[in-house]
């Protein structure tokens, strides 16, 4: 009930030869500098994109499949907010979507509990911040309860201490869901803090250049970073990511 | 010492009061026309050249029946073609971002329309359809259609990518695709066209009745233009600006009640 896909070469060659099997309920990181494919690879995985070839398994069922039954969701770098919806409306967006009216607007609240924004369901996109606006897309991601979530660098655009402070939330979100997380990042640190483990692909084309199991107790503590533990997982990271950009 | 040092405050921003904003524009327009009457009982210019604006005040009371009976045939004309201008613009609009071929087709044939002078169609409208509110109608409408066609193709085709990967991942069929997404995020674009299509719409039956009509504010102006009625062909002007500026704040006000989910508007 993961993910699992291997691709092949096609002619642009954006992803040659991934192959990546992810378990259910397992918190994944995608780390790799731009260009080397990794949200292109989430839009495989989220039939917004078609591979060239190759076969791709999500949640026991090719992606058109799993996309029409709703068993991801998709969180974007940026919160894609309609804005002439109120973060409850913009919840309920998917629902409406699928005419599935079944106690939506209680299952809205419970989510804009979860996200901790139980007083702004009223609030338009351009009255609530960066990391609020987030918050409402990962619900909106959440509410037709997906047995996975594909995060596109959800956090890229956040300030440090809102990033920080949305990945002890993300953990709280996941731990509370037990939700399958595949999540894109291009920064270390923030791949080991969530992840069990953190794949690290490199350019040209994207393949996987290291497959790296985080050994970090659960639940994650912020103190953790200042670990040995922590650099010793960043460190192997950056060997990979830094002898991907060194010039041939 | 240190290399910088910052004891600082910062005022924040004063607004000129309700009462300034609006009492500066009218000592603004109050001299203007001072000056104006002034000169004219100064230089001693005759009343068939220019009017006085007192004279023109004057006839304005004096003829408001004759005034009101053509607006209403104008106000009838300019909303009609307004209204159908607009709407055809919209449904083309939306026919155009679904289906390509259709605007490779129509969108030519909708620029030639719009680059043969409205003057020159004139005529020949009123040649095919006769005298009454029809042809008016008709050169109203197209007048406004052309503003709106453009921005609202544009308004629906401004979608961030993100948006349309968001419904392309919620399985959104086409008809919710338009709208849910399209048509509310087209809405700031329609509503700029709209203010710029009042006013031509306006212009549209006011030219179209010079052609040919027996009433009308366009009607009026040609007749006190030949009987050297300065005075009404003023009025007429003046009632003909505030046609276009009524309609012009009437969809300033559906604006804002339609869009109210923006911060205060941006000022143009």
């Amino acid at each position: 009930m993961g993910i699992t896909f291997s691709t092949s070469s096609g002619p642009l060659r954006a992803l040659d030869g991934v192959s990546l099997a992810i378990r259910p309920g397992e918190f994944v990181s995608l780390l790799g500098p731009s260009g080397c494919g990794k949200s292109t690879l989430l839009r495989l995985v989220a039939d917004i994109l078609a591979p060239t070839d190759g076969m791709i398994s999500v949640a026991g069922d090719v992606p058109a499949s799993a996309r029409r039954r709703r068993a991801f969701g998709f969180v974007f770098q940026d919160a894609t907010l309609l804005a002439w919806r109120d973060a409850e409306r913009n919840i309920l967006l998917p629902l409406e979507i699928a005419s599935d009216t079944h106690n939506a607007r209680q299952r809205a609240q419970r989510l804009l509990e979860l996200v901790g924004l139980a007083q702004f369901g009223g609030a338009y996109p351009w009255q609530l911040s960066g990391g609020m606006r987030q918050r409402v897309a990962i619900a909106r991601a959440l509410i037709t309860e997906p047995q996975i979530l594909l995060m596109d660098e959800p956090f890229g655009a956040l300030d440090e201490i809102t990033r920080e402070y949305m990945n002890l939330e993300l953990l709280r979100i996941w731990e509370a869901t037990r939700t399958t997380i595949l999540f894109v990042t291009h920064s270390s640190p923030e791949a080991v803090f969530l992840s069990d483990r953190v794949v690290v692909m490199g350019t040209n084309p994207g393949r996987v250049k290291l497959d790296l199991r985080v050994e970090l107790s659960r639940p994650r503590d912020p103190a953790m970073k200042e670990t040995v533990e922590f650099a010793r997982h960043t460190a192997a990271l950056r060997r990979a990511l830094v002898g991907e950009t060194r010039p041939a | 010492m240190g290399a910088v040092q910052v004891a600082a405050r910062v005022a924040p921003t004063r607004r000129a009061s309700p009462t300034t904003r609006l009492l500066v524009p009218a000592l603004g327009i109050l001299g203007v026309l001072s000056y104006w009457e002034l000169h004219i009982r100064f230089f001693k210019v005759p009343a068939y050249l220019v009017p006085a604006p007192s004279l023109i005040a004057q006839t304005f009371v004096e003829e408001w029946p004759t005034l009101q009976r053509n607006l209403g045939a104008t106000v009838i004309e300019a909303a009609g073609g307004f209204f159908i201008g607009n709407a055809v613009a919209i449904l083309l609009a939306t026919l155009f971002v679904h289906n390509k071929t259709m605007e490779r087709t129509l969108f030519p044939i909708a620029v030639a329309v719009r680059t043969v002078p409205i003057i020159a169609i004139a005529p020949i409208l009123v040649l095919l359809l006769g005298n009454g509110y029809a042809p008016k109608i008709v050169i109203a409408a197209l007048i406004s259609f052309f503003p709106t066609l453009v921005n609202m193709v544009r308004g629906l085709e401004a979608v961030e990518a993100s948006a349309l990967e968001l419904m392309r991942v919620l399985s959104a069929t086409r008809r919710q695709i338009l709208f849910k997404l399209r048509l509310p995020s087209s809405l700031p674009f329609l509503f700029a066209a709209l203010k710029i299509s009042t006013a031509s719409s306006v212009i549209g039956a006011i030219v179209a009745e010079w052609i040919g009509a027996d009433t009308g504010l366009g009607y009026l102006i040609v007749v006190s233009t030949f009987e050297f009625r300065t005075g009404l062909l003023y009025a007429t002007t003046a009632v003909a600006s505030f046609l276009a500026l009524g309609l012009f704040l009437a969809i300033v006000v559906l604006e804002r009640l339609v869009i109210r989910w923006q911060p205060e508007a941006p000022k143009r």
